[in-house]
């Protein structure tokens, strides 16, 4: 059971870094403004987006078979895994049938899900992760806390320690950019050196049975192409119908992402190299029955963009690492739910409802809506934490009653006038552990309406 | 088995069906597809020049790279150090300097140029050589993406790529860093030819 708000509150502990971080992320959501606004067709294009998911959606069965018929014309081979369990070991005997023993692996939020890494070790196989923030994060052996800028809670001072205890770099040394030509040096070995690579996919075209990997840093690409078996893994819903869809959702991706026009390096793979092995994983866990759920399944339009986090005012001060889930923020808040509703019942209540991750959307997906929709499903399973779930029993019963509302408004506007400061801050009361209750008025809005009305 | 068991789930679960949206033709901006590719990839880090004839890329290339010892290009007019027909394993291209490759295309609103397996002769060269440079014809720069994707088809070849500047990362602080996991310098020559 994750309990977002104590997590939150070990984050917060230390402000001028709360603070760093929460104008690092607000900086990348102005970045972010800027793009879509030199764009004048912005909000058609979010439209599009958001129409072209909701066929892909109600046909994903087709879209599914047609997009395997063409990989398989392609000469691509074609898995498809039910949950994280069966992911894990497909890949396994991929890499065991050409007995490799080093992988280099590209950014995938799928195989953070699965729990790839670890699996694989387990079996003696080693995985480096080639994204330079995914690097930094693995050798600190703890998940990302973005989905895009996987070490954005990082401080460079921790960054150069861990490369000066780990790639021999300058003790003290923290430039950024003699960390990252050290990062280089580091992993062109280890792309030299490996027998597979593997990455995530951006979008999967039914049409013609390819698939399309972004990257800034290109390391998706320095892995794949010059190892001789290059692995895939998508979710279910990386599916678009038709090559010209590319169009809408690149220009939307990298934009709503870091606010740049586009990212650095859009690859589109279609066959294997010759002499070399293309494979495909197609994974559900989970996916298909969050389509079922007709209040939640506009979450599976998700472009992994990050764009809600970076707006997300709780997001912003407390971190990704306080949601415990490898998605976090708004969009990890509306997904988590549907994977286990009690492990993560803390989570649709980690938002202000302020609705700004669904205006920054770029598939229109109505996140602060889910949110409210899961806490309600969250009340009626009895999954609320036994103090809220009285609070909100007693205020229920109060506000259904007028004279027990005025009553009670009396007494509470005379207790924060008289009481002493223990009697009011103490532990029974939340919002005063870091707040100032409002100062209590003369009289209730209904009394001063009585004497002035005419 | 895997497949059955998913397409029946989705089977079960997915919505009644929704159409498929078209994709209307957006209006072009008022600069013209040039001044705006130049502009987009300069702002991505890109260097841009023009050549009248390809025998000038020659003379650029020792004039930009003048330390370059390994040369490679699949364009038959560059002078390469390294013959790419004789590369046996994409590893033996660790070592390249710069690579000169054809683009397909260019694309206004990002800078980005389309290039594919064939141009590039080996898929890796354009990623492990340490300098770019990209040749793409001035008449070839189209205004957006949905025109680049209408001009070109995805499956043509095994690999195509849009490259939309040098290798880059902001993965400490924030802080650009040119030079990540691939190349570390994006020229684009705009030809005449």
């Amino acid at each position: 059971m994750i309990d977002h708000a104590e997590k939150a509150a070990e984050f917060i502990r230390d402000e001028p870094r709360t603070d760093w971080h929460d104008e690092s992320l607000w900086f990348i959501r102005h970045k972010r403004d800027k793009a879509s606004q030199d764009v004048p067709e912005w909000e058609q294009l979010r439209e599009l987006a958001s129409g072209i998911k909701d066929n892909v959606l109600s046909e994903l069965d087709h879209y599914l078979e047609q997009f395997e018929a063409n990989a398989l014309q392609n000469g691509v081979q074609v898995h498809w895994a039910t949950d994280a369990a069966e992911h894990n070991r497909i890949v396994h005997s991929i890499l065991k049938k050409h007995g490799v023993s080093r992988m280099v692996k590209s950014k995938s939020m799928l195989t953070e899900e699965c729990h790839l890494n670890d699996f694989l070790a387990e079996q003696g196989i080693e995985v480096v992760d080639t994204d330079l923030g995914e690097r930094i994060i693995q050798l600190r052996e703890e998940p990302p806390s973005h989905i895009v800028l996987p070490a954005i809670h990082l401080k460079k001072e921790e960054i150069g320690a861990l490369f000066h205890e780990k790639l021999q770099t300058r003790e003290g040394a923290t430039d950024p950019g003699y960390l990252t030509e050290a990062a280089r040096g580091h992993l062109r070995q280890k792309f030299v050196e490996a027998q597979a690579a593997l990455t995530g996919v951006n979008f999967a075209i039914a049409e013609t049975g390819g698939v399309v990997v972004c990257t800034n840093e290109g390391n998706a690409d320095m892995g794949v192409h010059l190892a001789p078996v290059q692995i895939h893994c998508m979710g279910i819903e990386k599916i678009i119908p038709k090559a010209e869809h590319l169009g809408v959702f690149i220009r939307l991706l990298a934009r709503s992402a870091t606010g740049q026009p586009s990212t650095i390096y859009t690859a589109h793979h279609h066959r294997p190299r010759p002499g070399a092995e293309m494979h495909i994983v197609i994974v559900d866990n989970g996916r298909s029955a969050q389509l079922g759920r007709s209040d939640f399944r506009n979450s599976l339009k998700c472009i992994r963009c990050g764009a809600c986090m970076n707006t997300c005012p709780i997001y912003r001060r407390s971190g990704g690492h306080s949601y415990g889930y490898t998605i976090p923020g708004p969009i990890g808040s509306i997904l988590t739910p549907g994977i286990d509703l009690k492990a993560y019942s803390d989570l649709p209540f980690a938002s202000t409802l302020c609705g700004s991750c669904s205006d920054v959307c770029p598939v229109k997906i109505n996140i602060h809506e889910q949110l409210f929709r899961w806490r309600q499903i969250i009340a009626q399973e009895g999954y609320l934490p036994s103090g809220k779930k009285r609070a909100l029993a007693w205020f229920g019963k109060i506000m259904a009653r007028p004279a027990w509302f005025r009553f009670t408004g009396k007494v509470a506007r005379l207790a924060l006038r008289i009481l002493p400061r223990p009697f009011l801050y103490n532990r029974f009361n939340e919002w005063g552990k870091a707040r100032e209750l409002p100062e209590a008025p003369r009289e209730s809005f209904q009394e001063w309406y009585k004497k002035n009305r005419r | 088995m895997g497949k059955d068991s998913i397409l029946q789930a989705i089977r079960q679960n997915k919505p009644a069906g929704r159409p498929l949206p078209e994709i209307p033709i957006f209006p072009g901006r008022e600069i013209t597809p040039t001044e705006q590719f130049i502009k987009m990839a300069e702002t991505g880090g890109s260097q841009i020049l023009r050549a009248a004839h390809v025998q000038e890329i020659n003379a650029m290339l020792k004039n930009l790279f003048p330390e370059a010892r390994n040369i490679a290009s699949p364009v038959p007019e560059i002078t390469s150090t390294i013959n790419l027909e004789e590369i046996q394993s994409p590893l033996e291209l660790e070592q390249v300097d710069v690579a000169v490759i054809r683009g397909h295309l260019g694309v206004a609103e990002n800078g980005a140029v389309w290039l594919t397996e064939s141009a590039c002769r080996h898929r890796i060269l354009p990623f492990i050589t340490q300098h770019l440079m990209l040749l793409i014809p001035e008449t070839s720069i189209v205004p957006t993406l949905h025109d680049a994707y209408r001009n070109i088809r995805i499956n043509d070849e095994g690999f195509g790529i849009f490259i939309a500047g040098p290798s880059k990362t902001a993965d400490i602080e924030q802080a650009l860093v040119i030079g990540a996991q691939g190349a570390r310098s994006l020229t684009i020559i705009l030809t005449a030819f």
